[in-house]
């Protein structure tokens, strides 16, 4: 099947940089220090490196693959279970408002 | 003299990305309802909202529908799919991630077909492309408190009802070209989620959402033009609108040499315009990788067959075949197919014998103007297909007049039968009860006649007249007027 194995792209490069390890940090929005950029790009590059190992493997005539068990069409029935403690999940919450969650505000002002 | 300056031609490039919420009891990963309108946060569970532990499980409804729905669009179906996951902050996102599907959707590679024309032009067809068509869970809804504006909140509230409750998204090719196309393939799109049961496809509470892709160029170059997103239309009116506004607008920036920036632009109904919106940072990297919770889909050849067997007639065909076999207007097809429910008591009434357009005639007349006026449907009255078949047959045989008919509608809508109706109302064209009825007017209006026998020949309406009110309307006018004839030059 023509699935790619995400994981295998980084693998083969050789090298992450600084540049890199800030645009992930931002996309996950974590504030990272110099020090810190500098200290995973390292880290980063080690587990890379190890996972690189992978790449000694002859695997041209196995097929790609996103998963390790092989089943497909797992289904269930179109039929109402509902969940019945909500007041767990809002409880769960960091912040919650009678029957609402709460979350911070989204963008700020003008 | 000097001649006006040729003016460039522009044209819009067009494409839309529809969401159509799918009619399910359950969401698509986990086994709560999908009720609109319920309390805030009633209908969720620990799955849709992706605590630790959870995993979900896809509804095997949601499938067999976005199949159907892509069968109906005459895509091919992936014989092996799989959902991944697309990742974006936002807070309607209980997860940080969205379940969708990337590379490999269920369907791809389809079209429909779109019918624009008026009352009296030709009818003209055109094949939009279907890109693809996958399956994905939809987010919550955001209560922003103490301002309507975003950016004025405090906080914000959050509703995950919505979490969860499963989606096709449907993207069209860019073939289209105004803002009439667009809202007739949306249109269509509604339609054949209707036909089809897997969506009620009413846009006031979200189940049909168009985000519209456009941009002009000038006629006769291939480059695309620079793309804008426009978002926030709920009715097929505001979809024409909002592009119409669009392309003004994009066509005025080119010819003023501003720039057209690439952005999501929201229609603001108040002010019959696109706004720019504000761009959410970072937000096109997704970083979507295949869901490790989900297996794939792999579609066997045997179940595709079954559910390509259960699909009903479409729109587009069934249009074809009134105009085709039961030889009606493109108008009237369009009409009478617009709505299943519809097509399907025509078609009931036809299937009795009764002659397709006398029926057409009722069925968008009528009978669908009282059911828009009372804000039915052709199900909530007593009028039944059959009660409409006979009623046509009687006034086609001419036992009835279409007057005498109309005069009785509102006993019909309550479901009174035609027979108990019209007994005894059926027109006098017996010759024996006729003409002594005759005689007897002529004999009575002696001076009419005399002036009519001197060359008033329109006194023929006179006599015609009187021979309704002496049989309280019920006389076959056709008989009478030759039995008239024949007796006033005797």
């Amino acid at each position: 099947m023509p699935v790619k194995l995400y994981l295998s792209t980084y693998a083969y490069q050789t090298m992450i940089d600084q540049e890199q390890v800030r645009k992930v940090a931002h996309l996950a929005r974590l504030e990272l220090t110099p020090a810190e950029e500098v200290q995973f790009t390292t880290q980063l590059n080690d587990i890379l490196d190890y996972f690189q190992q992978l790449s000694e493997l002859e695997t041209d005539t196995v097929e790609p693959t996103t998963r390790a068990i092989d089943v497909s069409n797992v289904t269930r029935r179109d039929q109402r279970e509902p969940f019945d403690d909500r007041e767990e999940l809002l409880e769960a919450a960091p912040d919650r408002e009678g029957e609402f969650f709460k979350v911070p505000q989204i963008m700020g002002g003008e | 003299m000097t001649s006006a300056p040729v003016k460039t031609q522009y044209e819009a490039v067009i494409g839309l990305e529809t969401h159509c919420q799918l009619s399910t009891e359950t969401k698509i990963f986990s086994s709560s309802s999908t009720t609109f309108g319920a309390e805030p946060n009633t209908n969720i569970d620990p799955v849709c909202m992706g605590l630790p532990g959870t995993l979900p499980v896809l509804n095997q409804k949601v499938l067999e529908y976005a199949v159907k729905a892509g069968l109906a669009l005459h895509c091919q179906i992936a014989p092996y799919s799989k959902f991944d996951r697309k990742q974006y902050f936002y807070p309607d996102l209980p997860k940080n991630y969205q379940i969708s599907q990337y590379d490999l959707p269920i369907a791809e590679h389809g079209w429909l077909e779109i019918e624009l024309g008026g009352e009296d032009g030709a009818a003209v067809k055109k094949r939009i492309g279907i890109t693809r068509l996958h399956m994905e869970e939809d987010a919550g809804k955001l209560v922003h408190a103490g301002s309507d504006r975003l950016s004025g909140s405090a906080y914000s509230l959050v509703d995950y009802n919505r979490a969860g409750i499963p989606l096709i998204e449907i993207v069209s090719e860019p073939d289209l070209r105004s803002g009439v196309e667009a809202a007739e393939y949306a249109r269509e799109l509604r339609r054949i989620v209707r036909y089809l049961g897997v969506s009620d496809g009413n846009m006031q509470e979200g189940s049909l959402r168009c985000d519209v892709n456009i941009s002009v160029r000038p006629v006769g170059t291939e480059k695309f033009g620079t793309k804008v997103e426009i978002k926030n239309m709920n009715s097929f009116n505001a979809i024409e609108r909002a592009i119409n506004h669009e392309i003004e607008r994009q066509i005025h920036a080119l010819e003023t040499g501003e720039r057209i920036v690439q952005e999501t632009r929201l229609w603001e109904e108040g002010s019959q315009r696109t706004i720019s919106m504000r761009v959410k940072e970072g937000s096109s990297d997704y970083r979507y990788f295949p869901e490790p919770d989900l297996g794939p889909i792999e579609v066997s050849p045997e179940q595709l067959h079954a559910w390509h067997a259960e699909l009903p007639e479409l729109p587009a065909q069934k249009r074809r075949r009134y105009e085709q076999e039961l030889g009606l207007s493109a108008y009237d097809a369009r009409v009478l197919t617009d709505d299943r429910a519809i097509s399907e008591y025509f078609e009931t009434a036809i299937a009795t014998g009764a002659p397709a357009k006398p029926v057409a005639n009722w069925v968008m007349g009528d009978i669908s103007g009282y059911l828009n006026k009372q804000k039915l449907g052709i199900t909530d009255i007593g009028f039944s297909a059959a009660n409409l078949a006979k009623v046509v047959l009687l006034i086609e045989e001419g036992k009835i007049s279409g007057k005498q008919a109309k005069d009785k509608f509102a006993e019909l809508l309550e479901g009174k039968s035609p027979d108990d109706l019209f007994k005894g109302e059926e027109k006098l064209s017996d010759l024996a009860v006729l003409e002594p009825i005759i005689d007897q007017v002529i004999a009575d209006n002696p001076k009419e006649l005399e002036k009519y026998r001197a060359g008033r020949n329109n006194l023929l309406g006179f006599f015609v007249g009187q021979v309704m009110k002496q049989t309280g309307g019920r006389a076959d006018p056709k008989l009478t007027n030759q039995l008239l004839t024949k007796k006033l030059n005797a």
